[in-house]
């Protein structure tokens, strides 16, 4: 491991990522990267997942160290799960993103993991929950996170519009995800786009060859 | 002691195929010529562990017996799945003090998997992989010949030339070539799959003719013992 030059804050394994997730009419877009990396350096995986299902109607991305995500996830994963038993009806997003800033804030000098959730529910439709570093947790219609996504601030406060279309919101997810990918070392990999409305949840993958172009490539 | 190791997995099509290098070393020392470095965990589930020696050993041996003693309880052969998170959740506690990187190759009613777990208790899913400090050259075959549903002659020559890579081209790793084949019929642990063509010719047992000492002179003394006490003690069976 020591071969594997460690300059960056997160010990092990981190995700170094782009995730995304946007509200259009009727659902949502959580889409991310999938690349992990050691160090800044080292790529160790070219296809780690970073979207990954809470619930039926629910998905999370993590960012950050890969280890604690994953940790806090599981923890998530089971809390939401018994708590959709004992309410006897599927959780609300907002359930979900406060199980993980719960976790987040009591063992913020432990944990190093940020994430975005999102999700449809029977109260109040498409949500979308950013839980930050420390424990913040905040609604929003669209929102960023991670290494790359200091790349898009721009292209996502210009393009972005409440109430897209399904297929106009794929693809400004897509094109958002194509340009932070194409400016940061530790974002790359295939696109990972979840599409999620009521009445289902679609996975669309798009490698990396298959990714938007730009005038400079 | 650390292994400074090269260890790989592929998953192929009946199956998964583990391979390891056998050396240990101690800065740079070779503390061991013929280490295992490929576990076992369940009857089929191996495990390749790089890192620290002692801490692979130990971690694996407590994953092995928690896994026969859930075996035994619930009258059900152990899943690949639960093994990693048994391992991931043990990491994770210890926040990367345990130095284990591992790679979990087995066969279960649900498929034939890989995975990796990191010292701090991340895991990755994958159909190849590469770990040690000789990662770098294994996976540089791996990444250029890996194929998907590949034969077992393939799979099997296809880890070999990985490891055999990291051997020629990482000082912390060497010596013979262990691979493991886990299917669904079973396991064929073959040990070593390939050797080193750099091995000495000593023999390990030194035992001399009688006669290649010269004998000078001869005394014997005969030692005369004769009985000072005698007791009996009956044993109670029931």
């Amino acid at each position: 491991m020591e071969k594997h030059c460690t300059n960056s804050q997160v010990k092990g394994v981190s995700t170094g990522t782009t995730i995304l997730a946007a509200t259009f009419n009727g659902g949502v877009v959580i889409c991310s990267d999938s690349r992990a990396s050691i160090g800044g350096e080292y790529v160790s995986s070219k296809t780690i997942n970073k979207v990954i299902q809470v619930h039926d109607r629910i998905f999370c991305c993590m960012a950050g160290s890969l280890a604690d995500a994953q940790a806090v996830i599981k923890a998530a994963k089971y809390n939401l799960s018994f708590h959709s038993v004992q309410m006897e009806s599927p959780p609300l997003v907002i359930a979900a993103a406060s199980v993980l800033k719960e976790l987040c804030y009591h063992n913020k000098d432990e944990l190093q993991a940020g994430f975005i959730t999102a999700g449809w529910d029977k109260k109040k439709g498409p949500q979308v929950y950013v839980v930050s570093l420390g424990g913040m947790l905040v609604p929003q219609l669209v929102t960023i996170g991670g290494s790359g996504s200091t790349y898009i601030y721009g292209y996502v406060d210009a393009k972005y519009k409440p109430n897209m279309s399904r297929e106009e919101c794929l693809q400004f997810a897509t094109n958002a995800l194509a340009l932070a990918m194409g400016r940061d070392n530790v974002s790359g990999g295939v696109a990972h786009l979840v599409v999620v409305t009521e009445t289902g949840v679609e996975h669309v993958v798009v490698p990396g060859n298959k990714l938007p172009k730009f005038h400079d490539e | 002691m650390k292994t400074g190791t090269t260890i790989a997995g592929v998953v192929f099509k009946d199956g998964v195929v583990l391979g390891a290098d056998t050396r240990a070393t101690s800065s740079e020392v070779v503390a061991d010529k013929m280490c295992s470095k490929i576990h076992y965990i369940a009857p089929n589930i191996y495990c390749c562990g790089a890192g620290t020696a002692a801490d692979t050993e130990k971690t694996t041996d407590l994953l092995s017996s928690n896994l026969t003693i859930f075996s035994q309880n619930s009258g059900r052969n152990p899943r690949l799945v639960m093994a990693v998170n048994i391992l991931q959740d043990m990491l994770y506690r210890y926040h990367g003090q345990i130095g284990a990187s591992l790679i979990l190759g087995g066969v279960d009613c649900t498929g034939n998997h890989l995975y990796t777990v990191g010292p701090y208790g991340s895991v990755n899913k994958v159909p190849y992989l590469a770990m040690g400090s000789g990662d770098l050259a294994a996976l540089g075959i791996l990444e250029d010949r890996y194929q998907q549903d590949m034969e077992l002659d393939t799979a099997k020559e296809l880890v070999r030339v990985a490891i055999h890579a990291g051997i020629m081209n990482d000082l912390a790793s060497g010596n013979n070539i262990d691979i493991c084949v886990i299917t669904r019929e079973g396991v064929d642990y073959i040990r070593p799959y390939q050797e080193s063509e750099y091995k000495d010719s000593r023999k390990m047992k030194y035992r001399y003719r009688p006669g290649t000492t010269p004998v000078l002179t001869e005394k014997v003394v005969p030692l005369k013992l004769e009985v000072v006490q005698e007791s009996v003690q009956q044993m109670e069976t029931v």
